[in-house]
């Protein structure tokens, strides 16, 4: 499977005078950073989905607002394609550029503009990373929610245009939950302020509709994000099953409790022994599952939940229950879980992470499936999820050099996410739909919903000139990839000619 | 079940009224228990009726999501909620009797609780919703974290009513707090934000907040442990629990002033104003209701040099409710919903009189 930008089926784009486009910009920036030559556009040809890659026509790395909204205005003009990038973490090349296009590369955007301990609230520019924020705040005792494991090197502008998640979603929710405000520069060239510092604000919640749009609707230039305080203890619960079914009862077990831990992870037993290995963070290896539950808030109330969360998780079958002793005992225990990807990065040659999410009452169900798929494929399958919100990270072990082997694992990908969306999930939890999944989607969308989200698009982009081939896909692709694709044993979109 | 909380799915009736509106391209005047009518303004159109699509699609609370049709009552969700020990942290106002769960959605509006649980937009997965062209789609789903495609489930909450009919929604859900206990502390309007302030940097569990000129209301909500100690270490008096509802319905004194309410949407840590009228804080301050005859214009400029804005939630011909929006802004607004509703049916001018 090829998912490079194809013409053919994602719509034809712009041809762009190249030297035009430079000698405008050098004209009207003339303080702008602007690469286009050789060597110097290497280190831009891919995000962290580093298997695919393109050379962009040009790199652009402004650090004022006023400079971005003249390179969109100038693009505008001249019909050139822009995709916007933050750090190039990102997992689904959402960053991936195009050859007739500009990169707009964001990095350099990278203060802390204003942060008020009082309003618990900072102001900040899109390159600055998400654990910075943290770190500027926790003089304060304050910090931002989200933490993808990317944290120390993903742009808020990133986690804007991903709305990432990170391990304590399920009681601090997402991107989305935890920002006020954010500035975007629309392709003309304008620049809108949506949402505010107060809670709401009028007319239509762009900012809802913007987080998480992959840089499709406008560039973020600017972003006020909420501080929490700190939780005053945090305590970790790590229980081992000898049945991955039973560890997928006792997430629900421990919810019907009435609690809500600050994370609920689980990891199979290719990952245990992987990230053990790795780690050394003190995990059964003997263990088919285990759970690690964190329990934080006010001193007292976390002592009483893990009682509870003890008392369940011994109801459910756990077969060892280990209470983290102190601080440096849970640092190691997350340290496992928070380095799963490297350590399975350790037992194989190449892995391909996925980001499904089910509902987690249908995790045994879909857990059989990835097993039977994974014998079906002769490739091995790693699990990792962040259970509490039933976020899976199947990860696949794969290996680049045997032919036809990446071919094989992303195929195997494909079925797992349609297994999710099967179940009543969705292709993709956190990680964006980006240029990856661009097929998956033709699973989880019927038409008519794909052509809502063509029209979303036109309002703020009538040109189609953002990110063009990431997020949604052309009717057009969706029934070529439905030729290939037999869902059900009927072909989707019969309505549309096949190519 | 009897008839009145028996499920039904009208969503094909639904569908049809809208396609006979497209082909007369006849304007929908969308209504669940018409209990926020008079909030944004007056619609002309034609009646379009959800509170027959009715009832709990699925609910499972292991899951934290519930799925219901926009029809359903908003007490009758809750009372399923609660039977399960749960809830909608969003705590959002009924304004009426018969306020339906599509009239939460559409508006918005969330109850003294949203500074600490989120508004009810934070709660959506998805939605179902019949469009400006006649179909019935899906977004989102019953999954906490999807991030396939656009968010619109989440533009569809407070969009009242002005870019689809929304026919069905999942919520997510939360366990509801061990322990729960409201106080009453006689201290000046300037002593208590600052007070909050120091008290939102701590551990302590609040989960409501407002202040009427005399007295600070607070609520701990957690563990018996925690609430226990932010009690001892709070002092006051104990307040009756029944007062957050009555804060939220617009059941105390303060609303029967004759004089237009109107509320402030203000940046947390906002000091005291100095507003012409009569005021009562909600949110820790970020939510001011004030009781004024003072000009528009006069009150919308005070709340944006504050750094927030104005909405008048007293009807009254002549005077636009909702705060204006920049001209940029605007532009883009009514833009998405040319693209959404391009025969312009659903609720026109609800919100402004451009979209
Ligand atoms: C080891 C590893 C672990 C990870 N763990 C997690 C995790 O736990 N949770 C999670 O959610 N993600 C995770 N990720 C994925 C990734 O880190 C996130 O998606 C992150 O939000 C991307 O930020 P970035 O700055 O690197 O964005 P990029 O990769 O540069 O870009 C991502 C997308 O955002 C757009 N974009 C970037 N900046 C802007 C801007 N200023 N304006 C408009 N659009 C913009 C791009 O066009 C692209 O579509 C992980 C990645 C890695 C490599």
């Amino acid at each position: 499977m090829n998912i490079l930008y194809d013409e053919r089926v994602d719509g034809v784009l712009p041809r762009v005078d190249k030297t035009r486009l430079i000698a405008s910009l050098h004209e009207a920036l003339p303080g702008l950073l602007v690469l286009h030559e050789g060597e110097d556009l290497k280190p831009y040809e891919c995000d962290g989905l580093s298997a695919y890659s393109t050379t962009p026509m040009a790199v652009v790395l402004p650090d004022t607002v006023e400079q971005v909204q003249t390179i969109m205005r100038l693009c505008h003009a001249q019909n050139v394609p822009v995709v916007a990038r933050g750090a190039g973490t990102g997992l689904s090349g959402g960053a991936l550029p195009l050859e007739q296009g500009i990169l707009l590369v964001m990095a350099r955007f990278n203060k802390i503009l204003e942060l008020d301990p009082d309003a618990r609230r900072a102001r900040v520019q899109p390159g600055v990373r998400n654990l910075a924020i943290s770190q500027a705040a926790s003089p304060y005792g304050l910090y931002y929610a989200p933490d993808p494991s990317s944290q120390i090197a993903c742009s808020i502008g990133g986690n804007v245009a991903e709305n990432a998640g990170g391990v304590h979603c399920l009681k601090y929710g997402l991107t989305v939950h935890n920002i006020l405000k954010v500035d975007i520069v629309t392709i003309e060239g304008e620049r809108l302020t949506l949402g505010s510092e107060a809670l709401d604000s009028p007319g239509f919640d762009l900012l809802a509709l913007f987080t998480g749009s992959e840089g499709l609707l406008g560039v973020v230039v600017e972003v006020t994000v909420k501080l929490l305080p700190k939780p005053q203890t945090a305590k970790v619960v790590m229980a081992s099953f000898d049945n991955i079914e039973k560890a997928g009862r006792a997430v629900g077990d421990i919810i019907a409790a009435g609690i809500i831990p600050g994370g609920l992870e689980m990891m199979d037993n290719l990952s245990i022994r992987a990230a053990e290995d790795f780690i050394h963070a003190g995990y059964p290896v003997d263990a088919e599952a285990i759970l690690l539950c964190e329990l934080d808030g006010v001193e007292s109330d976390v002592h009483a939940d893990c009682d509870r969360v003890r008392q369940v998780l011994e109801k459910a079958g756990a077969t060892e229950i280990r209470l983290a002793r102190d601080e440096a005992e849970r640092q190691r225990f997350w340290a496992g879980r928070k380095n799963a990807f490297p350590a399975v990065g350790r037992i194989s040659p190449d892995y391909y992470c996925m980001d499904g999410t089910i509902p987690r009452r249908a995790l045994p169900g879909v857990l059989r499936g990835i097993e039977e798929l994974s014998r079906q494929y002769s490739l091995r399958v790693a699990n990792v999820f962040h259970a509490g919100d039933g976020n899976m990270h199947p990860l696949i072990l794969f290996d680049a050099n045997q032919p036809g082997e990446l071919e094989r694992a992303e195929e195997l990908g494909a079925k797992i996410l349609d297994l999710c969306v099967e179940v009543g999930g969705s292709i993709t939890g956190e990680h964006g739909v980006g240029r990856e999944k661009i097929n998956s989607m033709c699973t989880q969308f019927k038409p008519d919903e794909l052509t809502m989200f063509h029209a979303v698009k036109k309002a703020f982009d009538e040109k189609g000139l953002l990110n063009p081939g990431k997020n949604v896909p052309t009717l057009h692709r969706c029934a070529e990839f439905g030729g290939m694709h037999v869902h059900h044993g009927k072909l989707p979109f019969p309505e549309l000619e096949r190519f | 079940m009897d008839a009145m909380t028996a499920s039904h799915d009208a969503a094909q009736s639904l569908q049809d009224e809208v396609l006979q509106a497209i082909e007369k391209r006849q304007a929908l005047r969308i209504r669940g228990g018409d209990s926020k009518r008079n909030l944004g303004r007056p619609v002309e159109g034609k009646e379009l009726d959800t509170r027959a699509h009715r009832g709990i699609v699925t609910y499972d609370p292991t899951e934290l999501v519930v799925t219901v049709r926009t029809g359903t009552s908003l007490s009758e969700l809750e009372a399923a909620l609660e039977a399960n020990g749960q809830m909608l942290p969003c705590e959002p106002p009924h304004y009426g009797e018969g306020a339906t769960v599509g009239g939460m959605i559409a508006t918005g509006f969330s109850g003294p609780r949203r500074p600490w649980a989120g508004s009810v937009r934070d709660f959506v997965l998805g939605t179902r919703v019949i469009t400006g062209e006649g179909k019935h789609l899906r977004f989102g789903g019953e999954v906490m974290k999807n991030v396939a495609g656009y968010d619109l489930s989440r533009l569809l909450a407070g969009s009242f009513g002005c870019l689809g009919v929304i026919t069905e929604v999942s919520l997510k859900v939360l366990p509801k707090p061990r322990q729960s206990a409201s106080l009453r502390l006689e201290i000046d309007t300037h002593r208590a934000l600052i007070k909050l302030a120091e008290w939102e940097r701590q551990a302590i569990p609040l989960s409501a907040a407002s202040h009427d000129g005399t007295a600070l209301y607070v609520r701990l909500e957690g563990g018996e442990g925690s609430v226990a100690s932010a009690c001892d270490r709070i002092g006051g008096d104990r307040l009756p629990a029944d007062y957050w509802e009555a804060l939220r319905e617009h059941r105390l004194d303060f609303f029967s002033d004759p004089r237009p309410l109107w509320r402030l949407s203000l940046p947390n840590h906002t000091p005291v104003l100095d507003l012409p009228g009569s005021v009562l804080m909600d949110w820790a301050g970020a939510q001011r209701w004030l009781k004024s005859s003072s000009a528009a214009a006069t009150l919308r400029r005070l709340a944006e040099q504050a750094g927030g804005h104005a909405m008048c939630f007293t009807s009254e011909a002549g005077r636009e409710p909702f705060h204006p929006l920049a001209p940029a802004l605007l532009r883009y607004q009514r833009q998405l919903k040319q693209q959404m509703d391009p025969h312009g049916l659903f609720n026109p001018g609800r919100l402004y009189a451009e979209l």
